[in-house]
């Protein structure tokens, strides 16, 4: 079972390494909305300061969303999806594995850019850690409740809307309390809260996610 | 082995079939006829679990693929139209991705001898995107063959394939039978076999079996 977990995590990075532009779009749509603002709005440092929290974790959730697509939109274009559902392994394990390949190759990359961005706005540095602690609980959490979304919308063809209408209700309470923990850490307070409340999500998430996901892909399949 | 009990399918509104009951048992070739559009894709996801039906069930081994599934599916390979090839993987990495879902982890030697067998020898290393369609379906026959499945369900095999292809999976499904294996199958291209096959004919609301 692990096996199956680590040779599928191992194809989908492999397959991404070769196809690196598109695993460039995500971050480079993510640092080039929150380099838009201060241009837009005000450069003033304490206006930055002020709505940092939410423009890097608005941006930050509309990256993952944009590319949530990617999840099974090409196993399922070419067939591979129906062979996946047709392993002995639990297809759990199966969407566990391709969950995980998609928070390293979108998520993570969020995360490590995420500081420098911080900076960019002139968060204070004890903000900039937790953003990236909130950022590091949050942005799993994004892949795996997306996952339920596009499993439901995969068979749709052009079903970017219908994800969103799917998802974005479901991703409001992690960004309520994700950019609210950075914003609460900027002025100098405690942040714990937040933060268990982010990894009690990730935890109810880890376990939850991927059945409702195999759930979905079976109903997918059987249209 | 495996039994099909009072099927039902439904598409769009429209009765593809219904009351259809057949079994296969070891060492047998089925054939699904039927025209375009009288469901046999739709049946053949309903045997593999991927659809389900609206009536009626599947049983492997006397129980119900659904409360069985990781037995049947460790014994079942299926086929459908689809490729499954990705083309940024190189030929092997795409039989063993394939393998992969089906946990068998099997030596170079080997996947390179079944390579061979279907004319891919010296592809190994060559990106999905450089093939063309019959080779695509070529690594396919090479999976199948690979798979150490007891059942094999085959959607369309011959699509795409050349007369040696066609030939060449004429004699894997031989094969397969003579070791006490089954195949399901459905194509629109004549296959020549040379075994007894049963046939199970869709597109009418009576289903004829028939015994050849």
């Amino acid at each position: 079972m692990l096996k199956a977990y680590y040779h599928l995590l191992i194809r989908d990075l492999r397959l991404a390494l070769r196809n690196r532009h598109e695993l460039a779009n995500p971050l480079i749509f993510f640092v080039l909305v929150v380099t838009l603002f201060p241009l837009a709005v005000t450069p003033t440092p304490d206006a930055l300061e002020a709505m940092a929290p939410g423009v890097i974790w608005v941006s930050a959730l509309l990256a993952v969303l944009l590319s949530l697509d990617r999840l099974f939109k090409q196993d399922y274009d070419d067939g591979s999806l129906d062979q996946l559902m047709l392993s002995p392994n639990p297809l759990m394990i199966l969407v566990l594995s391709k969950v995980t390949a998609h928070w390293l190759l979108t998520g993570l990359p969020l995360v490590i850019i995420a500081p420098l961005l911080g900076l960019f706005m002139s968060l204070p540095m004890e903000a900039v850690s937790v953003l990236i602690y909130s950022l590091l609980l949050g942005t799993p959490v994004l892949s795996l409740v997306g996952a339920i979304g596009v499993s439901l919308t995969v068979a749709v063809n052009r079903g970017g809307v219908l994800l969103s209408l799917i998802i974005l209700p479901l991703y409001i309470p992690i960004l309520i309390f994700g950019a609210n923990a950075v914003d609460v850490a900027s002025d100098g307070l405690p942040v714990t809260g937040q933060l268990l409340f982010l990894g009690a999500v990730l935890a109810l998430a880890v376990s939850l996610a991927p059945l409702a996901t195999s759930v979905a892909l079976r109903i997918t399949a059987s249209r | 082995m495996l039994e099909i009990q009072t099927l039902e399918c439904v598409r769009d509104d429209r009765l593809l079939f219904s009351e259809l009951s057949f079994s296969v048992a070891e060492a047998e070739v089925l054939q699904i006829e039927g025209p375009n559009g009288s469901g046999k894709t739709s049946l053949l996801r309903i045997i593999c679990g991927l659809r389900l039906p609206e009536a009626g069930q599947v049983m492997w081994q006397g129980e119900p693929i659904s409360s069985n599934r990781e037995d049947y599916y460790a014994n079942m390979v299926y086929i459908g139209h689809l490729p499954c090839i990705k083309a940024d993987l190189t030929v092997l990495e795409n039989v063993r991705s394939l393998l992969d879902t089906r946990s068998l982890t099997l030596s170079n030697v080997v996947i390179e001898a079944a390579l061979a067998k279907v004319g891919l020898a010296s592809y190994e290393d060559v990106p999905g995107k450089a093939l063309s369609s019959g080779q695509r379906r070529r690594i396919l026959l090479a999976f199948i063959e690979l798979a150490q499945a007891r059942l094999w369900i085959l959607d369309e095999p011959l699509t795409a394939l050349d007369v040696q292809g066609v030939a060449l999976m004429e004699s894997m499904i031989l094969e397969h039978r003579q070791a006490g294996g089954s195949v399901v199958f459905t194509t629109h291209h004549g296959m020549q076999l040379d075994c007894d096959m049963r046939s199970v004919q869709l597109g009418s609301i009576k289903h004829q079996q028939q015994e050849n």
